[in-house]
């Protein structure tokens, strides 16, 4: 008997899972070793950037904010939200275009389901590297803002798990929607629909100045609850609200998983 | 002879002919480049003007931003970026794929048409396009009250002078560089981004310090948009400043279409 | 005969209203090597993908040692190296880390694979490129690398779709020696193909494919032996004036077929049958001699040739 088959037979892999899905984090480090640093680079520059902008110049024309009751300097305010979106753009950049290139262009996935690999390996490896992604970000950021002296309190550290979760949100439910796209036409929207969230859902302002409908909407927002729940630890002011924002993503993560699983089988398995 | 070609005809028209080739395929994405240049806009719009808006009146009022209501400072920057981004799609990508992808460029100059002329073609398809987007922008501002109908339709051909001074140097850089892999990535994250938040979008230049303010003095959104706000609403710009804006923003149109017609006739004649 | 790896029982394949596949049957034995000889759209592909348990079928059988892909994937593919037709090597890798990574897939341990690693360069006579990435490589090269990756499990069956469809000539003989090796050592390699020659270089027993049905099976030799002659003669008289003669030369041979642009006459002696047609004063502008081919059992089975 050959080593694969004694591997086969000694797991007890189903249609679905080799448990297997470390090894496409190997596969994703192997990639990354030899690609250049540039995205990652530039992709950390962004938020920073909007941290400069937006804190010191309109830190400028705004002043302080209040917020949940407290009263803050404006610089302050933003930093937590502006991690939370750092965590999100990291994660979706290599839940849909990486994904989208490994379904579509260089059928790294069709491959990869010809060994004794299952879609749910798949799913869940590429969402990890996609987190992990996420993770060096918000790592960076957390950096740039401590040197600023822009960190409350030992506190911040939990939001780097926080921000963890975050990502794996959007990476989960970035994947399984980019699973149903077929052209770039079509990926072009996911930009589109990115950015109205990303300036609605209370990074660089309170969404209390809206109106309380419009309220409503950004509350059901994934990205809203994000934000919130990497404020929340990252002042240290956690209450019962913060369960609502874990359950939210924990249940983002489980429909993304489960829709981007049964999509590859669809595809490549059926 | 009569081949139904008419060879001095094209050497005076060839622009035009590659200009409309261009438009023609640029309307099979019409739906997403309306959405893109018309939509972003107004999400800042109505985001950062109407959200921040209100922290900003709280905060300094309109003291900082020379009496402008927050909406309206942030509207003419608004309108002037979407021509920058619209005129960068439209060179950017047309010209690394005429060279490189698909060779169009090549094909093209098969033909009587000149190396020069397909540089100035897609520039005036790209320019087109922003004369499109800017003006159904505009008149959103006039409909939600943002500006009044008057000087300020001096604001179109503002923002398509601004859009097209920096397209003018990108299609050159376009043309030059050999290896794109991460030119997208370098341009958008690490120019258009600084750019489109240090320029004095959201909040005057003068309140950034002092270090960063150089970015906007060579920034083309920062001329087209201090151009913009005196069209609109009498900003307080002296006659001499007005005069720096324009000839600093023609000066960009002048050298960056000779450099890029020359850099296209030189390529394609490798 | 022991129990065959593969026995396929009514294989069936409906594709909304189109039937792929209709019904087929066969066995492949342990250390055979076995053929899908078709035209393009005969149903080879989809078969293959069946046999690989990437693919479902609509009714019928399938065993693969003893275990039905369907039901049994992951443990199926354990035992089977994939060559699928296009590459699909991962371009963003070396060489060696292809060879590395697939084997990971298949959760080998990293000293298992590094050894089989340097084993399989050699095979693919890839040891210089080992460090180069795979965009790099030649068309011959990548080929020779996806059959090199297939073989890091060590499976039981290869399975290849077209090996050297869109090859050179060269590299398409750099490539059936090296499946030729693999064969002797005992590997149980299907194949699909369009090509005759590469049917008649490497395959003990085959199945002539067309529209979804298997029309025969046998050895290569056995199928010509049975549905042609021993030798062709091919003549050309020039377009207009090939159907003109047909009727009096279809006299002369036991079978002959008409195509475009020439005549194919069977006989068991061609140049007998080249003295018969100058003797009757037809003198075909090219005239040409060679031994039955599968192209031409293929032409007896469905009037048609392979590649068209």
């Amino acid at each position: 008997m050959s080593a694969a088959v004694e591997v086969a037979e000694k797991k007890k892999s189903s249609a679905m899972y080799a448990g297997r899905p470390y090894v496409l984090l190997e596969r994703g480090w192997l990639a990354f070793r030899s690609s250049t640093w540039i995205p990652v680079v530039t992709g950390f520059v962004e938020p920073v950037l909007f941290l400069l902008a937006f804190g010191y110049g309109m830190g400028n024309l705004v002043g302080d904010v209040t917020a949940g009751g407290t009263t803050i300097d404006y610089t302050l305010f933003i930093a937590p939200g502006l991690l939370a979106n750092s965590a999100m753009n990291g994660a979706i950049y290599d839940s849909t275009w990486n994904v989208f290139w490994k379904l579509n262009e260089s059928k790294l996935y069709k491959t990869m389901l010809s060994t004794p690999l299952g879609p749910l390996d798949i799913a869940l490896g590429e969402i990890s590297w996609a987190l992990i992604r996420g993770l060096v970000y918000s790592l960076g950021f957390l950096t740039v803002v401590t040197v600023l002296g822009l960190t409350p309190s030992v506190w911040a550290l939990l939001a780097i798990p926080a921000a963890s979760l975050v990502a794996f949100g959007f990476a989960s439910f970035g994947m399984a929607v980019t699973s149903y796209f077929k052209t770039y036409q079509q990926m072009g929207f996911i930009n589109i629909i990115l950015l109205p969230m990303t300036l609605f859902s209370g990074s660089l302002y309170p969404i209390s100045v809206y109106p309380d409908w419009v309220e409503k909407i950004i509350m059901v927002l994934p990205l809203w609850h994000g934000i919130e729940l990497v404020r929340a630890f990252w002042f240290g002011n956690i209450t019962s609200g913060v369960l609502v924002h874990i359950a939210y993503f924990v249940a983002m993560i489980a429909a993304g998983l489960f829709v981007t699983s049964r999509r590859l089988r669809a595809l490549f398995l059926r | 002879m009569n081949t139904g070609i008419d060879v001095p005809q094209i050497q005076r028209y060839g622009a035009l002919y590659i200009a409309s080739a261009r438009l023609k395929s640029m309307s099979k994405w019409k739906a997403i480049i309306a959405a893109v240049d018309i939509g972003n806009p107004l999400f800042y719009l109505i985001a950062v003007g109407v959200g921040i808006g209100v922290l900003v009146e709280k905060g300094s009022g309109t003291s900082g931003t020379n009496g402008i209501k927050y909406i309206a400072f942030i509207a003419p920057a608004l309108l002037a970026n979407s021509a920058i981004a619209g005129v960068m799609d439209e060179t950017v990508f047309p010209t690394i794929e005429g060279f490189k992808w698909r060779k169009l460029f090549f094909a093209q100059n098969a033909t009587p048409i000149t190396g020069r002329q397909i540089a100035l073609g897609v520039y005036l398809s790209a320019l087109c396009r922003a004369i499109f987007s800017v003006s159904v922008y505009y008149l959103l501002l006039i409909a939600f009250n943002v500006v009044e109908f008057g000087s300020s339709i001096l604001l179109i051909p503002i923002a398509v002078l601004g859009g097209g001074a920096f397209g003018a140097i990108i299609l050159y850089a376009a043309a030059k560089i050999e290896k794109d892999d991460q030119f997208f990535n370098i341009l958008g994250r690490l120019v258009i981004m600084p750019m489109f938040l240090f320029s004095g979008t959201f909040f005057p230049l003068s309140s950034m310090p002092i270090y960063l303010q150089p970015i906007g003095w060579i920034s083309p959104l920062w001329h087209a948009t201090e151009l913009g706000r005196e069209a609109a609403f009498d900003y307080g710009i002296s006659n001499l400043m007005v005069a720096v804006h324009l000839t600093f923003l023609s000066t960009l149109v002048a050298i960056g279409i000779t450099l890029s017609m020359r850099q296209f006739e030189r390529r394609l004649a490798k | 005969m022991s129990k065959p790896l593969i026995s396929v029982r009514g294989l069936t394949k409906v594709f909304g209203d189109f039937t792929a596949v209709n019904g087929i049957n066969f066995d492949v034995a342990k250390g055979e090597s076995f053929g899908l000889l078709g035209p393009n759209g005969a149903g080879k592909s989809t078969t293959m993908r069946i046999l690989a348990a990437t693919s479902t079928r609509t009714s019928g059988t399938v065993e693969i040692l003893d275990k039905d892909p369907e039901k049994f994937g992951p443990l199926v593919r354990a035992h089977l190296g994939i060559v699928p037709q296009e590459d699909n090597l991962d371009g963003e890798l070396t060489v060696t880390e292809n060879l590395f990574i697939y084997g990971r897939y298949f959760g080998l341990p990293k000293k298992f694979i590094k050894a089989k690693i340097e084993e399989l360069l050699e095979f693919a006579q890839l040891e210089e490129k080992r460090d180069v990435k795979v965009q790099a490589l030649s068309g011959g090269m990548k080929r020779r690398l996806t059959i090199a990756r297939g073989l890091v499990s060590e499976p039981d069956i290869l399975l290849l779709d077209e090996p050297t469809t869109g090859l050179d000539p060269q590299a398409r003989h750099i490539l059936w020696d090296r499946l030729f090796r693999l064969k002797e050592q005992g590997v149980t390699l299907v194949l699909t193909t369009h090509f005759m020659d590469e049917a008649e270089q490497l395959c003990d027993r085959l199945v002539v494919m067309d529209k979804g049905a298997i029309m025969a099976e046998g050895s290569p030799q056995g199928l010509i032996k049975q549905y042609s002659s021993k030798e062709v003669l091919e003549v050309r008289f020039g377009s207009d004036r090939n159907k003109e003669v047909a009727p009096q030369l279809s006299q002369m041979c036991e079978r002959m077929e008409t195509l475009p642009d020439r005549l194919l006459m069977y006989t068991e002696d061609g140049e007998k049958l080249l003295e018969q047609i100058a003797a009757a004063k037809l003198h075909p502008t090219t005239s040409l001699v060679r031994r039955s081919s599968l192209e031409d059992v293929f032409l007896r089975l469905t009037g048609r040739t392979l590649i068209e």
